[in-house]
């Protein structure tokens, strides 16, 4: 079985948790991978201490890109938007449990840049968000 | 004349890379040919002789390498000019790429020709190429953009180009070869058409250059725009070619050395084709490989190179459409080159890419620069594998069992 293919990637990929949208919802954004068209939409909501407590994500793209969305959002369940500012490339690649080579790696970190810039509520996802 | 018969084995050894393993034990079966191609032991060979020997900045020195170096880079154009049967070398102006020979015509004869609300002709099977340069015209000067549509056979539907072209276009800008579809567009018909209706052609030729034969003349092209690294030339350069009378008309590109016969603190004179656009330090060595990939294709034989091709891609549409749940996109084989875009079982292109590269199998996923087609083809994007003259159905037998691998790693 090849590495990138984890059993977790798969099982995320064919059965994710979070895949859906929130309505009504405290943020919600979208954005493309324009190398590949991955799409990805994130819907939050936010209770009254800045916490997320729901989260759910819509969208279409390769296996990386889709299970990283829905590991991401596992994992900010209960998170402040604080939190979920600091979080990093190596947060997706520590979730995955994989090496990415460049090209890779933008399909894997697409959901984290669209929800960095729906908690910032920044008009565009910009790579400088996960670096 | 000795006709040696095609011999795809023999071309192999031609190309170094061919016989590299991505890993140990698994050699690159490489199907990303429209791409960029591989190159063979004579261009980079070629390049690798130039920076030893003859490495010098062309034009202006007398001395013995400046010589030699400007002799290289002008034989260069003249067999690049040979190759697309160009009446003469100076026709040949060399750019970065196809891209920005369609730049070129873009900024420097559109800008001085077109007005607000004058018609463009694009097509929707279009790379972004020859796209973006003429909306980004279309946002300064208000230029019209119309599109030839795709039919649901990948063909260009040439009964909407007919009743555009009633609209006095003023420009025709087209892919000869779709990198996408593969479709083979007719030119020659569609060059004729604009012509009747008093608009200039450009001929966006960066996937067909390399794999048929492609006469300037024939086509009666007013202007074309093909890429070296595509046809077993080095990247970093790229060809466009232009009608004499047009490309002396038309104003500079860039500005700076090489491009000028006169210049004052205030003001300068620009020199004559093929220089005035060729402003600065060029890409000498890649010039040199450019000369020597064309005197490789020629060696072999555009007409073969076309037949092997075609046979690849007879057999890989047979081989392809056996898969329950793959789609291919574009015409039948009559109708295209070497180009097998498809989607398959709903798994994304990159999924699929990446497990066939475990088997050393090369091919592209995404949109392939050509995101306005897979809108149309209401898909995101596509997995392409793309054949040349060093493809074999060993490899096409490879892309089946690989794919067929992708069932089972998503089953």
């Amino acid at each position: 079985m090849d590495d990138l293919y984890r059993e977790v990637i798969i099982e995320h990929y064919k059965n994710p948790s979070y895949r859906g949208h929130l309505d009504p919802h405290d943020i919600s954004f979208a954005d493309n991978n324009p190398l590949c068209g991955d799409h990805i939409q994130i819907d939050l909501r936010v209770d009254k201490d800045g916490k997320v407590t729901e989260a759910r994500f819509d969208g279409h793209g390769c296996a990386i890109s889709q299970a990283s969305a829905d590991l991401l959002l596992e994992s900010i369940i209960g998170k402040s938007l604080d939190e979920v500012k600091a979080l990093n490339k190596q947060h997706i690649l520590d979730l995955l449990g994989i090496d990415l080579g460049p090209v890779r790696l933008k399909c894997a970190l697409l959901s984290l840049k669209v929800l960095k810039a729906g908690v910032y509520g920044l008009g565009e996802a910009s790579d400088q968000l996960v670096e | 004349m000795l006709i040696m018969s095609f011999n795809v084995q023999r071309i192999r050894k031609d190309f170094p890379i061919l016989d590299r393993e991505v890993r140990p034990g698994v050699k690159v079966v490489y199907l990303d040919s429209t791409a960029t191609s591989q190159k063979p032991e004579s261009v980079i060979e070629a390049m690798n002789a130039f920076y030893r020997r003859s490495n010098a900045n062309i034009h202006r020195g007398v001395h013995t390498l400046a010589e030699e170096a400007t002799a290289m880079y002008e034989q260069a154009r003249v067999k690049i000019a040979k190759f697309i049967n160009a009446p003469s070398a100076h026709q040949i102006i060399y750019t970065r790429n196809t891209t920005e020979s369609i730049n070129l015509v873009a900024y420097t004869w559109a800008r001085a020709n077109l007005k607000s609300s004058d018609l463009i002709i694009l097509t929707e099977m279009e790379h972004h190429s020859n796209l973006v340069p003429w909306q980004m015209l279309a946002a300064e000067r208000g230029v019209r953009l119309e599109f030839i549509p795709v039919t649901d056979d990948g063909l260009l539907d040439l009964d909407v180009y007919r009743s555009l072209l009633s609209q006095n276009p003023k420009l025709v800008s087209f892919a000869h070869m779709s990198n996408v579809l593969g479709t083979i567009n007719p030119a020659a018909e569609m060059i004729r058409l604009a012509h009747e209706a008093g608009a200039l052609t450009i001929l966006d030729a960066a996937q067909s250059v390399p794999h048929l034969k492609v006469d300037v003349q024939k086509l009666d092209v007013d202007f074309m725009a093909f890429s070296a690294h595509k046809m077993c030339g080095p990247t970093g350069i790229g060809a466009l070619y232009g009608k004499t009378a047009l490309l002396e008309a038309m104003p500079p590109f860039l500005g700076g050395g090489d491009m000028i016969k006169e210049v004052k603190l205030r003001s300068f004179r620009p020199t004559t084709i093929p220089s005035k656009f060729e402003a600065g330090t060029p890409a000498i060595a890649e010039s040199v490989g450019f000369g020597a990939a064309v005197d490789y294709l020629s060696s072999i034989g555009m007409e073969e190179i076309s037949a092997h091709e075609h046979e690849m891609i007879e057999y890989a549409l047979e081989r392809l459409e056996e898969i329950p749940g793959l789609k291919i996109f574009g015409p039948t084989a009559d109708k295209k080159g070497g180009v097998a875009s498809f989607t398959f079982d709903g798994i994304h292109p990159h999924d699929v890419a990446q497990i066939l590269d475990r088997d050393g199998i090369a091919v592209r996923a995404g949109h392939h620069c050509a995101q306005p087609l897979h809108e149309k083809l209401g898909i995101p994007a596509t997995t392409r594998a793309s054949f040349y003259l060093y493809s074999t159905k060993e490899e096409v037998n490879a892309l089946v069992n690989g794919i067929y691998k992708v069932k089972r790693v998503f089953g």
